[in-house]
């Protein structure tokens, strides 16, 4: 053991010892320290554990979607071009999708109809599969309840529900009901041969750009969304609700950083003593500043590890109660879903020079002032 | 694009260092013009004692600096999906013009940060402060450059725009280019290989040298340096290519991936670290004379050669693995 590490080792063990004489203003302190970190790490692991989720869902959609534009706004699409599109070299399927969304005006919510593209799931006139938030809004406990849907006041259309979409993919799948072909375009009235838009499923993903070119020239009227697009777009939106809320939490941060340079600056008549008395016996600027930043650091540590901890339950075991409604968005029928736990280091990182920073800095000068203090006037 | 977290957080670090850096660099005109330790005065007396607080301040903000230096790379890394063409670190920061100027800045920044922590630690040994005035000097060279680094960070995170295309690796990192990345990507693998084998033996040897006379620190640091340049040239040119097991992809960024197991850390921090080291202690060999520092200053030197010498032990075993555990077959 080196002298060196051996007194760091004698002045933590010395600082532990002073701080647990003052238990009490310390865990205080402490816990409003903690508070700010939790605030800070509910915040970013909330936001984490959502990009990773959508990207987790994402995994599974098409490559391309092709969408057909009337006036700058989303218009059905021919089923002719799906023949032009899959004669593009490189792309492997090509389907036509229905989907289109219905407003419940019995109790406000929106669902999401669509034809299943799924072999597995094809569905017979007059069936229907729903997903784990239909049953809940409309109230139906009886397991084989069949649905009704009214478009209009004195309409009634009837579909048996044969099968109820675990909550496991609840993210996507919760408003959800699956109809049949023919039974989606006659409740919509929709013509045959168009749909809503087009899935193209490319086999390299390097291609799609190349593919997109392509098929712009063959639909020039067109809009394409490439998955990278979606997936861009929730990182961005779900980052910066993040970077929003760590940006409210910063005037936490300030008035707790100013707190903290109050505490450090304003020694109780006890403390002060023992400075003096330290000094007295022999230690010397460097020494008390030492122990100080040993106390700092102690503080800091316990707090983030307290912090970051309780964020981590709050998030994970709590679901986000707190700030859900913030970094989640709202609906009338939203998903329940358990988020995925998972630990970013950039994440680790940045919050803790986002919350141990601020403290530091702030406690580094009035340790100073009171380190740099003659004995005799500290202990006066 | 300045609400992302770990933007916020580099932010916040380049903004503290800035006003500690200007506010140390003020303090050092004051010692450089009445610092004087024969002197009882009460002017010399609150200067000493706000040494203190500067120097805990300013060691406290390097540190932090250097923390800020990996968390940007990693942070533009993780920040590519973002970016349309980006793969990995090299599209985030080529989305604009300051991307690549805020990282050598940084870079800069965290080798006279670390100089400066040695320069530091070795004024402490002493009982006189034998440095101080050398010391307060180096604040007054580094304040600019942190400054500078925390501006063109700012620049580069306000300008960054999400919708540009960018640059991937792929395309930066081809021979075909011209520029200083097509030239050390151009470098015959062979050649590069050779290159690195020998700066690491001129390494070795001045490190040996300078443990076993106690001398020629200067020669060891310029070796270090020189090894740093090499290796990073030899990562482009041909360690990359052994880590991705393909003979065309260049980068040196895409290795920091956790694709690739984060391999790049395990190269780059002891690179890094064994040369800041080097470069300190050749730079304070030359106090190892004064009269206060005798004593103790050749131990440090001699630990602090010792440590760098590992880190490049580190760094070359990292890049032997590297090279064994490969699939990929560049010679025979």
């Amino acid at each position: 053991m080196t002298p060196a590490f051996r007194r760091q080792r004698a002045l933590a063990d010395y600082t532990l010892a002073a701080l647990a004489r003052r238990r009490g203003k310390n865990i205080g302190l402490v816990v409003i320290y903690a508070l700010v970190v939790f605030v800070v790490a509910s915040a970013l692991l909330f936001s984490s554990a959502l990009r990773h989720e959508a990207d987790t869902v994402l995994a599974e959609a098409p490559e391309l979607i092709v969408q057909n534009l009337a006036m700058g706004r989303h218009d059905m699409i021919k089923g002719d071009v799906i023949d032009d599109l899959a004669a593009i070299r490189g792309v492997t399927r090509v389907e036509g999708r229905l989907w289109g969304y219905f407003y419940d005006s019995v109790n406000g919510a929106n669902y999401t109809l669509m034809v299943p593209l799924d072999p597995d799931r094809v569905l017979a006139p007059g069936e229907a599969m729903i997903g784990e938030g239909v049953p809940r809004v409309r109230g139906m406990f009886w397991e084989t309840a069949p649905l009704f849907l009214s478009r209009y006041s004195g309409d009634l259309v009837r579909f048996d529900v044969v099968e109820r979409i675990s909550s496991e993919s609840a993210l996507v799948s919760t408003d959800l009901i699956l109809l049949n072909e023919a039974d989606f375009r006659d409740f919509f009235g929709l013509p045959g041969g168009v749909y809503t838009d087009i899935a193209v499923t490319v086999r390299n993903s390097r291609e799609i750009e190349t593919i997109m070119s392509k098929a712009s020239a063959l639909l020039p009227e067109a809009r394409f969304i490439t998955r990278d697009d979606i997936s861009r777009t929730y990182q961005k939106l779900f980052s910066w609700r993040e970077g929003i809320m760590v940006a409210l939490a910063a005037a936490a941060l300030l008035a707790f950083a100013i707190f903290a340079a109050e505490k450090a600056s304003g020694l109780s008549a006890e403390e002060a003593r023992e400075i003096g008395i330290l000094k007295a016996v022999g230690w010397n600027m460097t020494d008390v500043i030492a122990m100080k930043l040993w106390e700092g650091a102690l503080i800091s540590a316990g707090a983030f590890l307290i912090g970051t901890l309780a964020g981590y339950l709050h998030v994970f075991t709590f679901q986000a109660g707190l700030f859900a409604p913030i970094l989640k968005g709202w609906s009338v029928i939203y998903p329940d879903f358990a988020l995925t736990p998972r630990f970013d280091g950039v994440q680790i990182a940045a919050l803790f020079l986002i919350t141990v920073l601020p403290y530091t800095a702030a406690t580094l000068v009035p340790v100073w002032r009171v380190a740099a203090a003659d004995p005799d006037q500290v202990m006066r | 694009m300045i609400f992302q977290t770990p933007i916020l957080a580099l932010l916040l670090v380049s903004a503290l260092a800035s006003a500690v850096a200007l506010w140390s660099g003020w303090f050092a005109l004051r010692v450089l013009r009445h610092w004087n330790l024969a002197s009882g005065s009460r002017e010399q007396l609150q200067l000493e004692r706000a040494t203190e607080l500067v120097s805990t301040l300013f060691r406290f903000v390097m540190l932090a600096e250097l923390a800020a230096l990996v968390l940007f790379v990693f942070n533009a890394d993780r920040m590519a999906p973002l970016f349309v063409g980006a793969m990995c670190a090299v599209g985030t920061l080529s989305a604009n013009d300051w991307g690549f100027p805020a990282l050598y800045l940084k870079i800069a920044v965290f080798f006279a940060a670390s100089v400066w922590l040695m320069l530091d630690r070795a004024d402490r040994l002493g009982h006189d402060y034998p440095l101080t005035r050398l010391k307060y000097g180096a604040i007054l060279a580094i304040a600019p450059l942190v400054v500078a680094s925390a501006a063109v960070q700012l620049t580069y995170f306000l300008n960054l725009e999400t919708d540009v295309i960018t640059s991937c690796c792929s395309k930066v990192f081809t021979a075909a280019n011209d520029g200083i990345a097509s030239e050390m990507t151009g470098m015959d693998p062979a050649r590069a290989l050779w290159l690195l084998a020998g700066a690491g033996l001129a390494v070795a040897l001045a490190g040996t040298v300078s443990l076993w006379r106690g001398r020629g620190h200067g020669v060891f640091a310029l070796a270090g340096a020189a090894f740093f340049l090499v290796a990073l040239v030899a990562i482009v040119s041909v360690i990359s290519l052994y880590i991705y097991d393909h003979p065309n992809h260049h980068c040196p960024f895409c290795i920091l991936k956790p694709d690739y197991g984060y391999v790049g850390y395990a190269l780059y921090l002891p690179l890094f670290v064994a040369t800041a080291l080097a470069v300190g202690a050749g730079s304070l060999r030359p106090f190892a004379q004064v009269e206060s520092l005798k004593a103790v200053l050749p131990a440090v030197l001699r630990r602090q050669v010792m440590q760098a010498l590992v880190g490049f032990a580190i760094f070359g075993v990292v890049v032997i693995w590297s090279i064994a555990s490969s699939r990929l077959i560049l010679f025979g």
